[in-house]
């Protein structure tokens, strides 16, 4: 595919942000070059700044103003109350739903409805990606750890999209355990919803003080950002039609904007590389494309 | 109520091992083969096609199961070999094989309908929803739940699935959802779900500095050590590290998942099996914790209402674990 015809989703917010920031952060959205907008708590269930209702008519305004919206469910479904959240978004008939756990995948089949499979299903052979299209899947995201190499060799189903994640924090754990909890001396029964504070993660640092990873509740996400904003020219050998940009609570409109004026050849990778790094949160990463460790750099 | 009830599952990383579990009482070992297609793709460990034969012929010699774990995830250009473990499995005779990925479910039950198949950990269900999900399509009859629920939720599941259920009950800890985390390859380039590995030998070094002893993983830091203290592997989400300042194991400490105490809720539950960690470790070790675990579940089935495990059973345990430190993990909900 031509670079410039590759569409850019907004990734489902993986922080916990106030209600009234959320709010504004997705009335921006509107007016970004994104053509795909995932919607929705994808990472711990007593999160409730944005309830359904709430994020239901986020959806709407978004779909209205031309978005393609997405319902995500969450990844960690334990309780039979994380199963009734994950039924009304499967029953809701307006918008599409990413599925992120092979129970959403059961309900949306029994439902009979097309989806997105998330990052979170590890389809890593063309016999589980196949398995997926015949169960109604039209877009996969593949696991952040795959490689274009791998990527390469996946044949992707006819009619099947295939969405990268290509910017963020990688999400890399998740655990029953709340860390963010945890660093407060908190059970996750009364977390006292701590997370709240911390807009991009909790970082945790090596006893050298070297960025390793974040805590995001149950989370666990890289420190470094993932960026493939310099990489776009070895998207177009892949079956890759959308790229995932994960939200950051910083500047978020600005590294939209790169990634678009970059697949639109407005700007070199060179460039797009160099202003992205003034608007990340911490050092950037692509290892994982490259087949090597997650936190590394290549070489351009 | 299930076929089984309280089937003891105990680890088989070589041929000795296996031969300690069947000898000190398991009814079933798992194993897996010399290779990344299971979790413990560890040098010196694991089954060729010669001694995973002579390991079938001497499990069934005393009536007892072995389970095949091809439990990681095949990639497109090494596809086949999983398809053909999966193979070499049921011509060997194995009495299940425990799998992950959907795609290898789907050629298991289409290639060979009559070999029993189970979801493995790795495969990440922690609901009945995903469970069933993998029993409708693909015929799973067993389930390894992830060590993240507790037991009110593992009730929930059982009483919604009509797929039996193992639970670990002994040996390491994931603090994470066994099959969704990259913290190893993030680290180190290979991850459980692909290499088979976490935080693989090949990335580790001790070194002893100035400091104290040193563990790292792929040149990250993982943990540092005081000369009284005693220097664990770097498996990493069980390192210290700094937050905010402080110090401290942030993600789990250096524990071991002990349930015996929970072995009478186990049998109400009609939980059909127990899962003992620890493919990667010493015949000796296997013999001791299959011993105990034989003893805590005969008492247990002969007497539920007044089982309390014995102060002996717990030392030997506590000898072999990891950190000498026990915890029911997430089975006891302020563990989370």
């Amino acid at each position: 595919m031509l670079k410039k015809d590759l569409k850019l989703s907004l990734g489902p917010l993986l922080y916990y942000w106030p209600r009234d920031l959320t709010l504004d952060f997705y009335t921006q959205v509107a007016g970004w070059p994104v053509d795909v907008v995932y919607l929705g708590e994808t990472v711990c269930s007593r999160r409730h700044e944005l309830r359904l209702d709430d994020w239901m008519q986020v959806a709407q305004k978004l779909a209205d103003a031309g978005k393609e919206v997405v319902l995500s469910t969450q990844t960690l479904i334990e309780s039979e109350s994380d199963l009734k959240a994950l039924r009304k978004i499967v029953e809701n008939k307006n918008f599409r739903v990413e599925a992120n756990d092979f129970g959403a995948v059961h309900l949306l089949v029994q439902a009979g409805v097309p989806f997105v499979a998330g990052p979170a299903l590890n389809i890593y052979n063309p016999d589980t990606l196949a398995c997926m299209a015949t169960l109604n899947a039209i877009r996969w995201v593949p696991p952040v750890e795959m490689p274009r190499s791998m990527l390469i060799s996946m044949p992707v189903p006819e009619n099947m999209e295939t969405e990268l994640f290509s910017f963020g924090r990688l999400p890399l754990a998740f655990s029953a355990r709340c860390f963010t909890a945890r660093r407060y001396n908190l059970q996750k029964d009364d977390c006292q919803f701590r997370c709240i504070d911390h807009a991009d993660g909790l970082d945790l640092n090596t006893r050298e003080g070297e960025a390793f990873l974040v805590m995001n509740g149950i989370q666990t996400q890289s420190a470094n950002v993932h960026t493939l904003a310099h990489r776009l020219n070895e998207l177009t050998e892949t079956a890759v039609t959308h790229l995932r940009l994960s939200p950051q609570s910083q500047r978020m409109a600005d590294i939209v904007k790169l990634f678009r004026d970059a697949l639109d050849e407005k700007i070199s990778a060179a460039d797009a590389k160099a202003k992205l790094e003034t608007c990340m949160v911490s050092a950037g990463c692509d290892g994982y494309w490259l087949g090597t460790s997650g936190s590394s750099m290549g070489a351009d | 109520m299930p076929a089984t009830l309280l089937e003891l599952i105990c680890p088989a990383g070589s041929l000795p091992a296996l031969k300690a579990a069947v000898d000190h009482g398991a009814d079933g070992v798992y194993l897996g083969l010399k290779d990344n297609t299971n979790a413990r793709n560890f040098s010196g460990l694991n089954f060729d096609a010669r001694s995973l034969a002579e390991g079938i012929g001497y499990a069934h010699g005393k009536h007892r199961k072995v389970l095949l774990a091809l439990n990681t995830y095949p990639q497109p250009a090494t596809l086949s070999r999983w398809q053909q473990a999966v193979d070499t499995a049921a011509e060997a005779g194995v009495d299940a094989i425990i799998l992950a990925d959907p795609g290898l479910m789907a050629y298991a039950s289409k290639t060979h309908p009559d070999l029993r198949l189970h979801l493995s950990v790795q495969g990440s269900a922690t609901n009945y929803e995903a469970i069933n999900f993998y029993h409708q399509h693909f015929g799973i009859q067993r389930a390894v739940l992830p060590r993240v629920l507790s037991l009110p939720q593992v009730e929930n599941v059982r009483r919604h699935t009509p797929v039996e259920l193992e639970l670990f009950g002994f040996g390491g800890l994931c603090v994470m959802v066994e099959g969704r985390c990259l913290l190893s390859s993030y680290a180190c380039g290979d991850s459980p779900n692909t290499f088979g590995a976490c935080s693989p030998g090949h990335a580790v070094r001790w070194q002893q500095t100035p400091q104290g002893m040193e563990t790292r993983l792929n040149g990250v830091l993982i943990d540092r050590y005081a000369d009284h203290e005693k220097a664990g592997y770097p498996t990493l989400c069980k390192g210290r590290f700094e937050v905010q300042g402080e110090t401290y194991y942030a993600l789990e400490e250096p524990t071991s998942l002990n349930t015996l105490e929970l072995l009478p809720e186990m049998h109400r539950l009609g939980i059909a099996a127990v899962k003992i960690e620890g493919r990667q470790r010493s015949p000796a070790y296997v013999a001791q914790v299959t011993q105990v675990w034989r003893a805590a579940i005969d008492a247990v089935k002969a007497n539920a209402e007044n089982f309390r495990p014995q102060t002996s059973w717990l030392a030997q345990l506590d000898k072999v674990s990891e950190g000498s430190m026990h915890t029911l993990g997430a089975y006891y909900r302020p563990w989370k």
